[in-house]
C-alpha cells in the first residue's frame, strides 16, 4: 500500500505497467518492485526448486525471488530483478518459473516431495541407469527446475561498449561515496561516480536520517548538484561496477535505455572500461537473514528494504509490521514506520539485553520460529525461553547484521578477513592496487563514520595523485555504535531457507557436512548454494557460518568461497556489442570489389578479405562449371585475377640483403636488380612460416611478397627478428599492402594482353620486374605465375585499382579471356603443384614440402638449426606428393591415406590430404598430401579413407606438378 | 596525365550527427619516413626546410600544408608535402595504403572513447597516437579537443565508416533520450 507524504516519487507522473497481463498503476520513480507493493501484490515469482510462492526480500541488486520477464516488442529479458526495473509507460512484464500461474503451480508439488529432493538428490538417485542421465533425467530435472525463459530469437537490441579514464574512480554515492567523490572532485581530480541504482544516495535515501542539520536526502541532493556543476565530475548512475581488473581497469554495466520506453538507437546497455589511476570502493553493505522455519514465505523481508521502501517509494508490503533482529539497525526503521502511522506489532530480538523502543513491544531474548500464511504472512510463532506465542503481522522484517560489500576487493584474488565485532567479513588491506574501502564496505556502519572513511579515502587517493587536497568540514551525522549477537539460523526442526533463490535450507548444508563435503567450495558445489543469478549475496555468509557449527569449525577457518566477476550479471549482449553478425571483424575490400559484384561474383571472406569465389556466366548452373571454364581460359587464353591481398613490405637499406638472407632459407643478396626470387622462410622452430617472392628494385630497395593469410604474420616476425636480432643494421621496412593494387594476368596470350594495356611488349624474362608507365599511372609489372602459365603481375596505387581492374579485364575479354576467382586460382596452382597455408600449416618443414635445397648451406638463418635436429628430416617423415584417384571420384582435404591391404586404424595411418580440385586440364580430380616417405613412393596406389564423408577411394601417387613439369611455358 | 581514373577508398559524403561530423578526406600524399641507424641529426637537417623536426613519440608537427607525425618505433608519416630528395631515410609512399577520415564536433572524442581504448581527456593539437580502431590498426591525429583525424587501413574503410557512423548514431540517440 501507498504511504501519503512518503517516498521520492512523482506522484505527478503516473503510469500504468502490466504484470502477467494484469495493468497496474504506478508513479515515475517506482521501481517494478516498489510498485507491485503499492498495488498489494504479494507473491511475485515461485522458487527455482520447489516452486514455493516467494515474495520481494530485498530493495536492490542482490534480489533473489523476484525475477521476472519483461516483454519487449522484439524481445524478452528473463531474470530481471523487480528491485531494479524502473517502471516506466506500457511496461510489460511476466513471473517466471511457474505453470500455469503464480497462484496455481503445477510444479509446487515438488515441495511436498521436499523429503526426497534434499541436496545431493539428484546425485544419488540419477545415477541408474547411466545412459539415462543425458537423455531422459537431465532434461527433465532441467524442465522442472528453472528461471526465465529466452525467446529463442536472436537478440538484436542495441547496445553499446565504451571506455572512460580518470583519476579517482569511485564505486557507490552512500554518504562515503559522495563525500570521496566532493573532496576529490574540489581538488581538481578527474572523478568517476558511479552509482548502481538510478539515484545517488545509496542509504541516505533509505533512512531518514541528518546530516548538517537538514534531511539527508536533502544532503545528497545538495552534493550532486555540486558534483554535476564541476567540468572534471562524471556522475554515472544506473551503472553498476561489475569487476575490477589488472592495471586499474574496471568493468561496469549501465542501464542506458532498459528504464523507459524503448527509442530507436538508445542502447539498452553500455558496458564500460573504466581505467582508473585510483579507486575508492564505497558499495555499501548488504544486510543478511536468520534462518528460521518457514522464513520465506511473501511478506517476511529484509528489514533495510522495508526501510527503503517506505522513505524512498512510499509504500510498505502490509498493515501491521513486526521485526526479527539481533542488531540495533532495525530500530530507525521501526521509528520511521510508526511516525508514518504504520503500526509495529513487535520486534523480536535475539539479544536480552536489547534496548527497549517507545511505541512498541520488544520481546528480549526471543526467537522466530515458524510462520503462517500460503501465499502470504498471516502470523509468526515466537519462542522466549520455553514460552511459545503467536503474532498477527503481514509483514515481518528481519535483519541479521550487515555484510560489506568486498565483493570487488576480492577480484584479484583477494581473501576479506573475518571481524569478530561486526560479526562480518571485511575486505583485506591492499586487495586491489590503488584501490582504498570506505564507509559501509569497509565495516563502518553509522553515517558520520562513513563520512569520516570517505573523506579519509579521498585524501589519501589524492596524496598517491600528487594532487593537493582542500581542507574539507566532515558533515556532522549519527554516529550511533553498532551492536550485534550474532545469530546465523534458528534451531528447529522444519526447513529454514538460506539461499532463496537456489533453494538451499540449513538442513541442506548440515548435510553436506555430514556426507563428507566439509570445504566451503565443496559445501557449494553439493549444495548449489551460491551458484543462483544473486550468487549468494544474501546467503553467503549465512551459509559458512552454519557450515562453521556443522563441522565445529570457527567462521574464519571456514573461510568464503571466491568472489568472482561480474557483481551483479551483465548480459553477454553488452560486452559484445558492435559484434553482432557482419560486424563481427573487420570486412576488407579490394579495389575490384565492386567491378567483381557487378559481375556476380559470389564473394568468400580470404581472412579478413572479400574476394570473388568464381564469375558465373548465363547458363551454367554449377560453381564448377564456372570454375572449370576459368581454368581452361587461363590454360588457354588469359584470365585476370586481383591478387592485391597478398601481403607486400617494402624494405630498404645497406643491410636489406643481408636481413632477407636471415629470414629467409634461401639467399636473397646475391638477387640481381630487377630480378625475383621465390623464397622460404622458416619459424625459430624449423617449421615453415611463409613463402612468397622478393624482389630487387634498387641496390639498397627491396620488395617482399607474403601470402594473404601471413602479411601481418609475417611483419611481426620481421619486426621481432629486427628488433631482438639485429637492431642496428641499416634496413628499414614497411607495410605496402594496402597501398598497392596487384593484378594476375595469366595465361598463353598474357603478354598480347600487356602489351595492349601498356601500349609496348613487357619485355620481361621470367622472374624480372620493373618499374613501367601503366596508362599514365607509375606502377610496377612483375613476371611471376601461380598459374603455370605465362604470368604477370601489374601494380598501380590502389586508387587506380579500380579502372585498371576493369580496363583488364575489358582487353582480356576481347581475347576470349576474362576474369578468374578463387576456385579456379585454387585449382590452377593445384595443377601446377603450388603450395599455399593447406600445405604450410605450421607442421610441416622445408624437408617435407620438397624444398629441403632451398635451405643454403651457405649460411644462417631463422630456423635452420631446427629444421636438422633428428626427427625433422628423413623417410619418417610425410612428404609432399600429388595424388589422382584411379577412378572418376572427388576426393576430399581431410582424408587419410593407408597402404593397400593394411588394415585401417589410427597406427597404419600414413599421411592426409591437404588440397583437392577438379582439374579440367587433365580431366581428374587432384589432390596434394602429405605421405610418409612420398617422395620415393611415387607411382604406388594408395587407399584414401574419409571416415567423416565416407569416401573410399585408391589413389595413385604422383609428383605433385601436375601440370607442365618441365616448366616451359612458364618461361616462354 | 593517368588515363586510369583515381578513387577515394570510400566516396561518402559527411555525416553529420550530435552536431559532430565523420568525412572523408581528400586524397593526400602521404609518405613513411624511417631515419637509418644513426642517421637523426642528418634527417633533422634535411627536414629543415619543411620547417619540420622528426616527432617524438605520440606527437606531430605541422608547418603549412605538410605535416609529419610519428607513427611508431623509428618510423614517421610525412602528410600533405613531398619529401625532399636523398634523405637519410627509408621513403616510402603510403598515400593509397591509408584512408584518412576526420571527426570534428562536441562527441568527437566521446564518439572515439566507444571504440578506442586511449585516454583522450587531455587532447590537444600536436598528439599522435598509434592504437586500435576497435579491431583495426588506427593512427589518431588530435587537431584539438574536438577534431580528430584518422587514419584506417584503406580496405578496412567501410568497416571504420560503419562503426563511426553506427557510434555517432547511438550518441545521438543519448542526447535526444535526455
Amino acid at each position: 500500500m501507498r504511504i501519503d507524504g512518503k517516498g521520492r516519487i512523482d506522484r505527478a507522473k503516473p503510469v500504468t505497467i502490466s504484470f502477467d497481463g494484469r495493468k497496474l498503476p504506478a508513479y515515475k520513480g517506482d521501481t517494478l518492485a516498489s510498485a507491485l507493493i503499492a498495488n498489494d501484490i504479494r507473491v511475485v515469482a515461485r522458487s527455482f526448486k520447489y516452486h514455493r510462492p516467494r515474495g520481494i526480500l530485498t530493495a536492490g541488486s542482490e534480489e533473489p525471488n523476484a525475477m521476472v520477464e519483461v516483454i519487449g516488442h522484439t524481445n524478452q529479458t528473463p531474470n530481471t530483478r523487480a528491485t531494479m526495473q524502473e517502471v516506466f509507460e506500457g511496461l510489460s512484464v511476466r513471473s517466471q518459473n511457474r505453470w500455469p500461474s503464480l497462484g496455481f503451480d503445477v510444479m509446487a508439488v515438488n515441495d511436498l516431495a521436499s523429503p526426497f529432493l534434499s541436496a545431493g538428490f539428484y546425485y544419488k538417485t540419477f545415477m541408474w541407469p547411466r545412459r539415462f542421465w543425458e537423455g531422459l533425467y537431465e532434461p527433465l530435472i532441467r524442465r522442472a527446475a528453472g528461471l526465465g525463459r529466452l525467446s529463442g530469437k536472436h537478440d538484436e537490441g542495441v547496445y553499446e561498449k565504451a571506455w572512460a579514464h580518470c583519476d579517482l574512480l569511485v564505486i557507490g554515492s552512500g554518504p562515503a561515496g559522495l563525500v570521496a567523490a566532493l573532496c576529490a572532485a574540489r581538488a581538481g581530480a578527474d572523478v568517476i561516480l558511479c552509482e548502481e541504482s538510478s539515484e545517488v544516495g545509496g542509504r541516505l535515501l533509505s533512512d531518514d536520517g541528518m546530516i548538517d542539520d537538514v534531511p539527508a536526502e536533502v544532503w545528497a541532493a545538495q552534493a550532486l548538484a555540486e558534483l554535476t556543476a564541476l567540468p572534471n565530475v562524471r556522475v554515472m548512475t544506473r551503472t553498476t561496477v561489475t569487476g575490477a581488473y589488472d592495471d586499474g581497469t574496471f568493468g561496469a554495466l549501465e542501464r542506458v535505455g532498459l528504464h523507459r520506453r524503448p527509442r530507436p538507437n538508445l542502447p539498452r546497455e553500455c558496458f564500460w572500461r573504466i581505467v582508473a589511476r585510483r579507486s575508492v570502493l564505497c558499495a555499501g553493505a548488504l544486510e543478511r537473514g536468520i534462518a528460521f522455519e518457514n522464513n520465506d514465505r511473501p511478506g517476511i523481508m529484509m528489514a533495510s528494504a522495508l526501510g527503503t521502501y517506505l522513505n524512498r517509494y512510499g509504500v510498505v508490503p502490509g498493515r501491521n509490521v513486526a521485526f526479527f533482529t539481533n542488531n540495533d539497525s532495525t530500530r530507525a526503521t521501526a521509528r520511521s514506520l510508526m511516525a508514518a502511522g504504520v503500526p509495529v506489532a513487535a520486534i523480536i530480538d535475539s539479544r536480552e539485553d536489547a534496548p527497549d523502543e517507545p511505541g512498541t513491544v520488544v520481546h528480549k531474548g526471543a526467537h522466530v520460529i515458524g510462520s503462517s500464511g500460503r501465499m502470504g504472512l498471516t502470523e509468526i510463532t515466537v519462542r522466549r525461553g520455553t514460552t511459545d506465542f503467536r503474532i498477527m503481522t503481514d509483514v515481518l522484517a528481519v535483519s541479521g547484521g550487515w555484510n560489506p560489500t568486498v565483493h570487488l576487493t576480492c577480484h584479484m584474488n583477494g581473501r576479506p578477513v573475518w571481524s569478530p565485532g561486526l560479526a562480518a567479513f571485511v575486505p583485506s588491506e591492499g586487495a586491489i592496487p590503488g584501490m582504498l574501502v570506505a564507509g559501509a564496505a569497509n565495516g563502518s556502519f553509522s553515517t558520520h563514520g562513513c563520512l569520516v572513511a570517505g573523506a579519509e579515502a579521498a585524501r589519501a587517493s589524492l596524496l598517491a595523485l600528487d594532487i593537493a587536497a582542500h581542507d574539507m568540514p566532515i558533515p556532522q551525522a549519527d554516529d550511533a555504535p553498532y551492536h550485534i549477537a550474532p545469530l546465523w539460523a534458528v534451531p528447529g526442526k522444519g526447513r529454514a531457507w538460506l539461499d532463496f533463490a537456489n533453494d538451499v535450507t540449513v538442513k541442506d548444508v548440515a548435510l553436506s557436512a555430514q556426507e563428507g563435503f566439509a570445504s566451503v567450495e565443496h559445501m557449494k558445489r553439493y549444495t548449489t548454494q551460491g551458484m543462483a543469478p544473486d550468487q549468494g549475496k544474501n546467503s553467503n555468509v549465512a551459509a559458512l557460518a552454519v557450515l562453521a557449527d556443522a563441522t565445529g569449525r570457527g567462521i574464519p577457518e571456514t573461510g568464503t568461497t571466491t568472489f568472482r566477476p561480474p557483481y551483479t550479471p551483465v548480459s553477454i549482449a553488452a560486452m559484445g556489442a558492435g559484434g553482432r553478425g557482419m560486424s563481427f571483424a573487420p570486412q576488407r575490400f579490394l579495389t575490384s570489389d565492386q567491378a567483381s559484384r557487378d559481375r556476380g561474383a559470389p564473394m568468400i571472406e580470404a581472412g579478413l578479405w572479400y574476394r570473388p569465389s568464381y564469375f558465373p556466366k548465363p547458363g551454367e548452373t554449377t560453381w564448377r562449371e564456372a570454375c572449370d571454364r576459368e581454368v581452361r581460359m587461363v590454360r588457354g587464353s588469359v584470365g585476370v585475377a586481383d591478387v592485391s591481398t597478398l601481403g607486400k613490405i617494402d624494405l630498404k637499406g645497406r643491410d636489406a640483403g643481408r636481413f632477407l638472407d636471415f629470414v629467409y632459407t634461401n639467399t636473397f643478396s646475391t638477387l640481381p636488380i630487377g630480378r625475383v626470387r621465390y623464397g622460404l622462410m622458416l619459424r625459430e622452430d624449423g617449421h615453415v612460416l611463409d613463402d612468397g617472392t622478393t624482389a630487387r628494385l634498387a641496390e639498397d630497395h627491396w620488395l617482399m611478397t607474403t601470402t594473404t593469410a601471413g602479411a601481418g604474420l609475417v611483419m611481426r616476425h620481421l619486426e621481432f627478428v629486427h628488433q631482438a636480432f639485429c637492431a642496428s643494421w641499416d634496413v628499414r621496412f614497411v607495410s605496402v599492402t594496402e597501398h598497392w593494387a596487384q593484378f594476375a594476368v595469366a595465361g598463353p596470350r598474357a603478354r598480347d594482353l600487356l602489351t595492349s594495356a601498356l601500349g609496348a611488349a613487357p619485355d620481361l624474362a621470367f622472374m624480372g620486374v620493373r618499374a613501367a608507365t601503366i596508362q599514365g599511372v607509375q606502377g610496377r609489372v612483375f613476371r611471376i605465375s601461380f598459374s603455370g602459365e605465362e604470368g604477370y603481375e601489374v601494380a598501380v596505387p590502389a586508387r587506380y585499382g579500380e579502372a585498371l581492374f576493369r580496363d583488364l579485364t575489358a582487353r582480356a575479354e576481347t581475347m576470349g579471356g576474362g576474369l578468374y576467382g578463387m576456385e579456379a586460382l585454387n585449382v590452377l596452382r593445384i595443377e601446377k603443384g603450388f603450395i599455399t597455408h593447406a600445405e604450410i600449416h605450421g607442421r610441416t618443414t622445408a624437408f617435407d614440402i620438397g624444398a629441403a635445397k632451398m635451405v643454403s648451406a651457405k649460411k644462417d638463418c631463422i630456423g635452420k638449426a631446427a629444421a636438422t635436429r633428428p626427427g625433422m628430416l628423413g623417410a619418417d617423415r610425410q612428404q609432399l606428393v600429388g595424388l589422382m584417384p584411379l577412378t572418376d571420384t572427388p576426393i576430399t582435404a581431410g582424408a587419410h591415406l593407408f597402404a593397400q591391404g593394411t588394415e585401417v586404424k589410427r597406427e597404419t595411418d600414413q599421411g592426409y590430404v591437404t588440397s583437392v580440385g577438379y582439374s579440367p586440364t587433365l580431366a581428374s580430380h587432384l589432390g596434394l598430401a602429405f605421405l610418409q616417405n612420398g617422395r620415393a613412393r611415387h607411382g604406388e596406389t594408395i587407399r584414401l579413407v574419409d571416415h567423416l564423408r565416407k569416401i573410399d577411394v585408391l589413389c595413385i601417387v604422383a609428383d605433385p606438378v601436375f601440370h607442365d613439369p618441365k616448366a616451359e611455358k612458364l618461361r616462354a | 596525365m593517368p588515363d586510369l581514373i583515381a578513387k577515394p577508398a570510400l566516396g561518402t559524403a559527411p555525416v553529420t550527427l550530435a552536431a559532430t561530423t565523420l568525412s572523408e578526406c581528400a586524397w593526400t600524399q602521404i609518405t613513411a619516413i624511417a631515419p637509418y641507424p644513426g642517421q637523426d641529426k642528418a634527417l633533422a637537417r634535411a627536414l629543415k626546410p619543411l620547417g619540420l623536426t622528426f616527432p617524438a613519440p605520440n606527437s606531430s608537427q605541422t608547418k603549412g600544408d605538410g605535416m609529419i607525425v610519428w607513427t611508431g618505433r623509428a618510423q614517421a608519416f610525412l602528410i600533405g608535402a613531398a619529401a625532399p630528395e636523398d634523405l637519410p631515410a627509408a621513403v616510402t609512399d603510403q598515400s593509397d595504403s591509408w584512408v584518412m577520415l576526420s571527426l570534428t564536433g562536441p562527441q568527437a572524442r566521446s564518439t572515439l572513447n566507444r571504440l578506442v581504448p586511449l585516454d583522450l581527456r587531455h587532447a590537444a593539437s600536436g598528439q599522435a597516437f598509434r592504437s586500435a580502431l576497435n579491431h583495426m590498426p588506427l593512427i589518431l591525429i588530435v587537431d584539438g579537443a574536438d577534431a580528430f583525424r584518422l587514419l584506417i587501413f584503406r580496405s578496412m574503410a567501410r568497416t571504420a565508416w560503419h562503426e563511426l557512423a553506427d557510434a555517432l548514431t547511438l550518441q545521438q540517440a543519448r542526447i535526444e533520450a535526455g
